[in-house]
């Protein structure tokens, strides 16, 4: 005898209900929007991204005198934030492949969660290979279609100029090789990628081919990138459902967006 | 010999701090022409076009022959001193507050005598030099000096009164990534600064003469950021009270004009940073600079701009930097306007083309960091209001002032060179 399907609003209800609870909880993977956090930086001739700055409108004063507001400016790319196809040239021709015209239902969705942590802690330029996803499938299961994978390295406890470990030959941070990525787009066939670096690609990320392999892969076929993420270590390996919106930017190529994870609490679905 | 200044005290803090006043300040349009020279630290006087009669006070017709033709020119200081006075009180509350006050006359070799303040070091009969310097009011004034240095000499309270002279005196640098930031810091020190604060802007990403900056004595880097008002209002919070000089080096700066660059995202960071930084820098330091302006031997004394000498005619290679600093000149006489109220001085230092990375492709002269920094110390001793730095620039405010419309053209055809 087949199981039954659970009724859908039984299982919103039910949800709701394990939020009221602590049953499920919802987490922060996001950073604050800070002037002081680091954004990615190129040669200094190219184009750069825009911090994070905030202007007050007034503060209950002179200027409005009942009320506090601010105008603020950033790029599409600062704090915490989503890459959309159409950010990288491998995408850019592709259909909805920026924020406004990407179907709302990719915004919620599964997660997986790989360890690197330990070791991000020994090697910077620390690489998610192939076979450290394998070995991961071996003890959580293959990876889901249409899910989120990210690649956890607590490099958000880091601070300061340990975060974009800037050298005189660029920045020090870990990331994925071509074959991983490739590994994950094409047989997996994952929604998005996501890192705790200040972008999806290792710091010495220009120096594989293609360069920077997780925007060209991911991008080129359509899907979606999130960086500077938090508190993964909070994170199960398996079960967690991602909530991750960014705002309706006409034509927009990523934007800042606060990242949620619902977690069961207790850790990992079976 | 002057005494030393001594370093001053620790402040009271049971006494309120001294309201700044200021000397009269009216003058007529004729006298404003000795302001118009001490700004750039010059001893001009009127001199008849037509009979070459040298003028004092200034004046609209010539005393010797009643000709209007009289010309600003720069002439020679030298004189003796034939008379002096204290003044032991005054009804004027500036003076008031500062006396007693030396005065005498000095007969010039060129002709008039003039009524000035004179330095502690020059007796009567004396040979003396003649400078005109601006008083705390803006109004340039006359005072003699003794003909050679005398030791201390800057030291002497009624010269303090009329320069911007670092020794005691509290700096704010903002900018520590400026590649000029070590050399300033160092002249700083030199002049015998107490503490040189320096602005650090995104400390997550590193710069190479970091570790140099720290080694200069009496250093503190402490965040700020230009472009971030709550940046810049934090760190106001913290030392704007005990900010005496006020150094802004911030700069950005990008090669380019209007229609190559095809975006404005370089002009606006320009503007942002050469504009808008020293608005934020002002509504955040400029208040307590002002009530400061008669706050003791350490008070508050000088705002330093750190421009582009293109402010005054646009070079096109570096077409929307240069317009950034021609906004930034602009608003530097608002700013004037505005801390003149607390005695405090504005004073802007132009540098052509700098050594550094965004004008390596130019050709020398380029103006080096210490040439820079040598100029500001100078012109803070001096009590100067703009300053050019370099053959560049020194060249083209001549140019400037022969011909605004022609060394536009001039910069069309040739880029200034």
């Amino acid at each position: 005898m087949s199981k039954t399907a659970p009724n859908p609003a039984d299982l919103l209800t039910g949800l709701a209900q394990s939020l009221a609870s602590g049953a499920i909880r919802t987490i922060d993977l996001t950073h604050t929007l800070d002037p002081d956090f680091p954004v990615i930086i190129l040669p200094p001739e190219f184009g750069q991204c825009a911090r994070f700055r905030m202007e007050e409108i007034c503060a209950y004063d002179h200027r409005g005198p009942g009320w506090k507001w601010n105008n603020f400016t950033c790029g599409e790319h600062t704090g915490t934030h989503f890459d959309a196809p159409m950010h990288w040239v491998s995408g850019r021709d592709l259909p909805n492949n920026s924020v406004d015209t990407i179907p709302v239902d990719k915004f919620v969705g599964p997660v997986c969660v790989i360890d690197c942590s330990d070791g991000a802690a020994k090697d910077e330029d620390f690489e998610l290979t192939p076979e450290i996803i394998i070995a991961w499938e071996k003890e959580h299961g293959r990876i889901p279609e249409d899910s989120w994978v990210l690649m956890r390295t607590d490099w958000s406890k880091r601070r300061g100029e340990a975060y974009l470990n800037m050298r005189e030959d660029g920045p020090h941070s870990p990331g994925p090789t071509p074959d991983a990525m490739r590994l994950l787009v094409e047989e997996r066939g994952i929604r998005g990628f996501g890192t705790e670096t200040v972008g999806t690609d290792a710091g010495q990320g220009v120096h594989y081919t293609p360069p920077y392999p997780a925007h060209y892969i991911l991008h080129g076929a359509g899907r979606y990138g999130l960086q500077c993420l938090n508190n993964l270590d909070q994170l199960p390996p398996t079960g967690a459902m991602l909530v991750s919106a960014p705002l309706k930017i006409k034509q927009g190529t990523g934007s800042p967006l606060r990242v949620m994870a619902l977690v069961a609490n207790g850790g990992a679905s079976s | 010999m002057t005494n030393p200044l001594v370093p001053p005290p620790k402040k009271n803090p049971q006494k309120r701090s001294r309201v700044p006043t200021r000397p009269s300040h009216m003058r007529s349009r004729a006298a404003l022409g000795l302001a118009a020279a001490a700004a750039e630290g010059r001893f001009m006087l009127q001199v008849c076009d037509e009979c070459k009669t040298v003028q004092y006070p200034p004046r609209d017709a010539c005393r010797s022959c009643l000709s209007v033709e009289l010309v600003w020119k720069d002439v020679s200081p030298k004189g003796r001193l034939i008379a002096d006075t204290t003044v032991r009180t005054s009804t004027n509350v500036y003076f008031r507050e500062r006396t007693p006050w030396r005065v005498g006359t000095v007969q010039l070799d060129i002709g008039p005598s003039v009524i000035c303040h004179v330095h502690g070091d020059a007796a009567v009969d004396d040979q003396v030099r003649l400078i005109i310097r601006l008083d705390k009011s803006g109004q340039g004034v006359l005072f003699a000096l003794p003909d050679k240095a005398t030791p201390n000499m800057e030291d002497d309270p009624h010269m303090r009164e009329m320069t911007c002279d670092p020794k005691f005196r509290r700096v704010l640098i903002t900018d520590a990534r400026n590649e000029n930031a070590p050399a300033l810091a160092k002249s700083f020190a030199d002049a015998e600064a107490s503490i040189i604060f320096i602005g650090e802007s995104e400390s997550w990403r590193p710069y190479p003469h970091r570790e140099a900056l720290r080694k200069i004595p009496k250093v503190e880097i402490l965040p700020l950021d230009v472009t971030d008002t709550g940046s810049v209002l934090e760190l106001a919070g913290e030392i704007g009270g005990k900010t005496d000089i006020l150094v802004n080096n911030a700069r950005f700066v990008r090669p380019g004009g209007i229609i190559d660059r095809t975006d404005v995202n370089f002009s606006r960071d320009e503007m942002d940073v050469n504009f808008f930084g020293m608005m934020r820098l002002a509504q955040a330091f400029g208040p307590a600079m002002r009530g400061r302006g008669a706050d003791g031997q350490n008070s508050a004394a000088a705002w330093v701009n750190i421009l582009s000498v293109y402010a005054w005619s646009n070079m096109p290679e570096y077409g929307a930097f240069s317009a950034s600093n021609a906004a930034a000149l602009s608003l530097s006489q608002c700013l004037r306007a505005e801390l003149w109220q607390g005695g405090v001085r504005v004073m802007n230092v132009f540098t052509g083309p700098t050594e550094d990375e965004w004008h390596q492709p130019l050709p020398p002269p380029k103006v080096q960091p210490a040439a820079l920094a040598k100029s500001v110390i100078g012109g803070l001793k001096d009590g100067l209001e703009d300053v050019f730095v370099g053959d560049v620039a020194k060249d083209l405010i001549d140019r400037w002032r022969a011909g605004p419309k022609i060394l536009e053209r001039e910069m069309i055809e040739s880029g200034g060179q």
